[in-house]
């Protein structure tokens, strides 16, 4: 299967300190994977790692087929981060904000009104500056932005976190219908058990830069590591995923 | 590049309208300077209109330093700059986007202080052709120059009392020109302004070159 992520003994430094060191991933095309560990652990930087935001100095590192150590600008036009932070213009209104990313990123205007009604970004919302939004608003918008330009690779850091429970749901849906598309998911995230439930496989990062080998997430433990992303998702699993500890 | 030029402009000039800081406060803080002026020097009318050019360019920098910080901040919100650097846009774009839409908003400022220099210091306008070539060549060079330096200093905590220092100096050579072009205009000698404006021509274009070619790196390492 492609391999869509290809980090091996990977080295990253945020200014002059490693922020992963040694660290190991592969997410094939059409995955969904899940990083786990305590705040700290390089969760972040691995996603930011993978949209070639943050310099990978040693080890290998290939996203979408680019050598992000030779080059990362080539990967970033195929990856969409969803972040802590909305990169909205406070200023504008919701609408302007993603009609202005969905351009930048070569969307056309049909993916831009797709985009703003698959997040329920209508009516009166649309025309509210991005500054008086409420945080679950602005989350929305934000994925709306990254909706229009249909990334291949979507890298989700607590994607969940200031949505309402309707919206989480609505997220899962998204994210769902990306990977049945051909997209590939790499998320982080505290809420384990909604987390759990949509990924494919779980990495579990510990003792700040140590990855421990990919094992099955429970809602995916009896249909093998690598599903395929057309294939219907089985009932998530009550046990607990199988993580093994690298020390 | 231009595509992405005139969406990185059409961004910058929505959010001006929007948030209306340029009507409301650095067109109302640059007419003021002007109007403290003519209470320094007046009732020496004279003398007024003699150093006109001088207080008239000197006021557009103090403008022009506003612009350029408020430019600057827009992108250093919220993860814009990373959302930048993901959407591919061609830094070049980004440069020439920003320094035009600084530019079309400085080149408001000046008429308003245009007039307001007319009204307050009783100044006659003369040599129209060398006044606006002058006039464009000034503000592209200023527009260039201080969206460069705006993207240096940016993510600094000092940014906003280090652009002036470092941006001033800088566009010396700018303020020198541009006065010695308009006092050659309104004297009704043009033609010892021209030489003054091949100058700030020169300026523009290299400041505006320099500033592409450099925007990707600036970029990159903030």
């Amino acid at each position: 299967m492609e391999q869509v992520v290809h980090l091996r003994a990977a080295v990253a430094l945020l200014g002059r300190f490693p922020a992963l060191a040694g660290f190991d991933l592969d997410v094939a095309r059409g995955e969904i994977v899940l990083l786990r560990g305590p705040n700290g652990a390089g969760k972040t930087t691995v996603l930011r790692a993978c949209a070639g935001l943050v310099p990978v100095v040693r080890g290998e590192a290939v996203v979408l087929g680019h050598d992000l150590r030779l080059d990362p600008r080539p990967v970033r036009r195929h990856v969409g981060l969803l972040g802590h932070a909305t990169g909205l213009f406070d200023d504008l209104t919701a609408a302007d904000n993603v009609r202005f990313w969905g351009r930048a990123c070569g969307a056309d205007a049909g993916d831009i009104a797709a985009a703003m009604a698959l997040v329920g970004l209508d009516g009166r919302l649309r025309n509210v500056a991005a500054g008086r939004l409420s945080a679950g608003q602005r989350r929305r918008t934000s994925l709306a932005c990254l909706l229009a330009r249909r990334p291949e690779l979507w890298l989700l850091d607590e994607p969940h976190a200031g949505l309402d429970h309707e919206t989480r749901d609505q997220l899962d849906a998204l994210i769902g219908r990306a990977v049945e598309q051909g997209a590939t998911v790499l998320l982080a995230s505290h809420e384990l058990d909604r987390a759990e439930s949509l990924a494919h496989r779980v990495v579990e990062l510990a003792g700040g830069m140590t990855v421990a080998p990919a094992a099955p997430a429970p809602g995916m433990s009896r249909a093998g590591m690598h599903a395929s992303p057309t294939a219907p998702r089985e009932a998530p699993d009550p046990s607990p995923p199988e993580v093994t500890h690298v020390a | 590049m231009w595509r992405d030029a005139a969406l990185v402009a059409g961004r910058d000039l929505r959010v001006e309208l929007h948030s209306r800081v340029t009507t409301n406060q650095v067109a109302p803080f640059s007419v003021l300077v002007l109007i403290l002026f003519a209470f320094a020097l007046d009732p020496d009318r004279q003398l007024l209109e003699r150093l006109a050019s001088g207080l008239y360019w000197t006021a557009v920098l103090f403008a022009a330093l506003l612009a350029i910080s408020r430019s600057a901040a827009i992108d250093e919100t919220d993860g814009v700059r990373d959302a930048l650097r993901l959407s591919g846009i061609d830094p070049a774009g980004v440069f020439v986007g920003k320094a035009a839409a600084v530019a079309i908003i400085l080149l408001g400022l000046e008429v308003l202080l245009g007039v307001g220099v007319v009204v307050l210091y009783g100044v006659d306008l003369a040599g129209a052709a060398l006044v606006v070539v002058a006039a464009l060549a000034a503000t592209v060079a200023v527009a260039a120059t201080g969206t460069l330096y705006g993207a240096l200093v940016s993510g600094l905590r000092v940014r906003e009392t280090l652009l002036p220092l470092l941006l001033l100096p800088v566009l010396a050579p700018v303020l020198i020109g541009a006065t010695r072009a308009f006092e050659a205009a309104l004297a009704g000698v043009p033609a010892d302004g021209w030489p003054w404006c091949g100058l700030l021509a020169g300026l523009a274009l290299l400041y505006a070159v320099a500033g592409a070619l450099a925007y990707g790196t600036l970029l990159e390492g903030s």
